[in-house]
């Protein structure tokens, strides 16, 4: 039987990592963040986890000793947010090429400058590149359901991978909300004991780890990386099909709400979701054929899947949370013209909510609205930016 | 209750706004209905205004933005009256919770608003003599499920024991002034 409980987001993730009880946690205080670590320490000074628990310097320390606590055979976790994960971005990249399966909660946070603690998504765009798998939350309960799922996804042989839960700062983390949490004993189940086939510390087996690799061997670990992030799709659709069958709540890629006949479809990841969804049901109501597809899974990307759940719709708008200043739209933008490339879809990008500017129902339908009037004709600028001054 | 009820905290940093909105999440979620509770983060400052926001529905809720238009609004210093529109935006006919010493009438009369919409308690004193100190927000978590009916006010005093012995086990001797001070905010909350 899984329990109702009213949690934050932070305590939501502190709970998936008190059941999930990894070998060793490795973590440095970040707003918003900063409650995850400290409600874990907690359970740690409790004797409630069996977890090495490492207090570090810095971020780029934290990530440093789950590289290595991870290297070593042990199953290792940190969280961080924003400026935390920009300080450990050269190890984070390390960790994905050395095929750890790291699992890293990220409190989605503005990056400075100018300072900011606020929600937005630029923290996890900048690791976007990096190697590792990214799931995004839209509450506090699928931010529970991803911390558990990525240990089985990244741990999976044919892929070792770290993985980022991302959840959206304050808006997530620190707002309480119903969810279910399953029983402990369930989730050790499902998520099983961490046999690594390869570790530092099996002398019988020994093996280097972060060697020199120049012009003969790195190009081949960087393919073989790639062929990775592809196993990773079956892992990430297997594993949330399991978790399905254990909780009754399944996961894929993403999610489509009213997509079937819509002609319009907004795209986008995260907690603003749940405030589109509504803006969807209100519009349907007055009969406008509007849908909604949230993603879960950024990294990899699952373009063809995605082209194909839009195949039949002729005008999509994509939300993004972040700048890529690339004057050529953010970064869900870029990817969602990749997978659609050759279609004839009218493809709009909005850029909303940097620093934690509130989006609303209001904000979202005059979206749909801007949308509407594409589809009749009207011009409309391909990136647009909402709810900002200017 | 299937409507969804959107509820808007007003207090000074420091009163225990933020608190108050998340002790009326959990005791509705144990009640079995969704909730989301959540204070607006700005410069946190002791003394400055601050924000705090609940819903409740029985209906699935998808909603994460700021809450726009509520239907009832708690003011947890009386002096924000003078500084901040505190029915700003509420929906017609919504109501307003005051922690004041003087009557509905009076603060009604100021705020412009219809009989029936606005309700006082004096949740300061109360705190005071029932807790040894000034912590209005429990006193007016108190009035606020009795004059905003968004809970069977047996069923919340029932829960929020509970709740203050899980929020106060490391001050245990406090819980006895907390339920006290909701008891009497309850009887003490006046409308017209």
């Amino acid at each position: 039987m899984s329990k109702r409980v009213a949690l934050t987001g932070n305590e939501a993730i502190a709970k998936a990592m008190q059941q999930i009880n990894p070998d060793v946690v490795a973590a440095y205080p970040i707003t918003p963040q900063t409650e995850i670590v400290q409600i874990f320490s907690k359970y740690v000074a409790d004797g409630e986890v069996d977890t090495e628990f490492v207090t570090v310097e810095s971020e780029h320390s934290a990530m440093s000793a789950v590289v290595g606590s991870a290297a070593g055979g042990a199953r290792s976790m940190t969280a961080t947010s924003a400026n935390g994960l920009a300080l450990m971005w050269e190890i984070v990249y390390i960790a994905a090429s050395t095929r750890l399966p790291i699992v890293m909660p990220v409190v989605n946070r503005a990056l400075s400058a100018p300072i900011n603690i606020h929600c937005d998504h630029s923290d996890a765009m900048g690791a976007r590149d990096s190697g590792w798998i990214q799931l995004f939350s839209e509450n506090a309960q699928e931010a529970y359901d991803n911390a558990i799922q990525a240990v089985r996804i990244g741990e999976h042989k044919d892929v070792l991978l770290p993985v980022m839960v991302n959840l959206d700062g304050f808006i997530i983390s620190h707002a309480v909300e119903n969810f279910n949490i399953n029983e402990p004993e369930k989730v050790q189940e499902f998520i099983g004991e961490y046999k690594p086939e390869h570790t530092l510390l099996d002398k019988e087996n020994p093996i280097t780890v972060g060697p020199l690799d120049l012009q003969d061997y790195y190009f081949e670990h960087k393919r073989q990386q790639s062929e990775a992030m592809k196993y990773a799709l079956q892992a990430v659709k297997d594993v949330g099909q399991e978790y399905g069958r254990l909780t009754g709540r399944e996961y894929g890629y993403f999610s489509e709400y009213r997509v079937d006949d819509a002609e319009i479809v907004l795209i986008g990841m995260g907690s603003t979701m749940g405030t589109a969804r509504a803006a969807v049901d209100e519009l349907r109501e007055q009969g406008v054929k509007v849908g909604l597809i949230k993603i879960r899974m950024f990294r990899p990307f699952p373009g063809e899947e995605l082209a194909r759940a839009l195949a039949h719709v002729p005008v999509i708008g994509v939300l993004d949370r972040a700048e890529s200043f690339s004057n050529n739209g953010g970064p869900l933008f870029t990817d969602m013209h990749v997978a659609l490339y050759g279609q004839e879809h009218k493809l709009y990008d909005f850029i909303y909510g940097l620093g934690g500017r509130d989006t609303n129902v209001s904000h979202l339908k005059g979206i749909f609205s801007m949308l509407q009037k594409a589809k009749d004709g009207e011009a409309l600028d391909r990136v647009n930016y909402i709810g900002v001054r200017e | 209750m299937s409507e969804l009820v959107e509820i808007r905290w007003h207090g000074r940093g420091g009163q225990g706004s933020k608190t108050a909105s998340l002790l009326l999440g959990k005791v509705a979620s144990d009640l079995g209905l969704n909730v989301q509770a959540f204070p607006e983060y700005g410069p946190e400052r002791m003394g400055a205004p601050v924000l705090a926001f609940n819903r409740i529905s029985e209906g699935k809720m998808t909603l994460h933005c700021q809450i726009e238009n509520p239907q009832i609004v708690v003011v947890l210093d009386a002096t924000l009256l003078e500084v901040v529109d505190v029915t700003e935006n509420m929906t017609p006919g919504g109501k307003v919770l005051v922690n004041t010493s003087r009557n509905p009438q009076k603060v009604r009369e100021e705020l412009g608003l219809e009989p029936g919409q606005v309700f006082t308690v004096d949740a300061n004193k109360i705190s005071q003599e029932e807790i040894g100190s000034v912590f209005p927000n429990t006193p007016m978590l108190g009035a606020l499920v009795k004059v905003g009916k968004v809970l069977p006010l047996d069923d919340f005093r029932e829960m929020i024991r509970d709740e203050f012995a899980s929020k106060f086990s490391n001050k245990p001797e406090i819980v006895e002034g907390n339920l006290n001070s909701v008891d009497r905010a309850i009887q003490e909350v006046q409308g017209e």
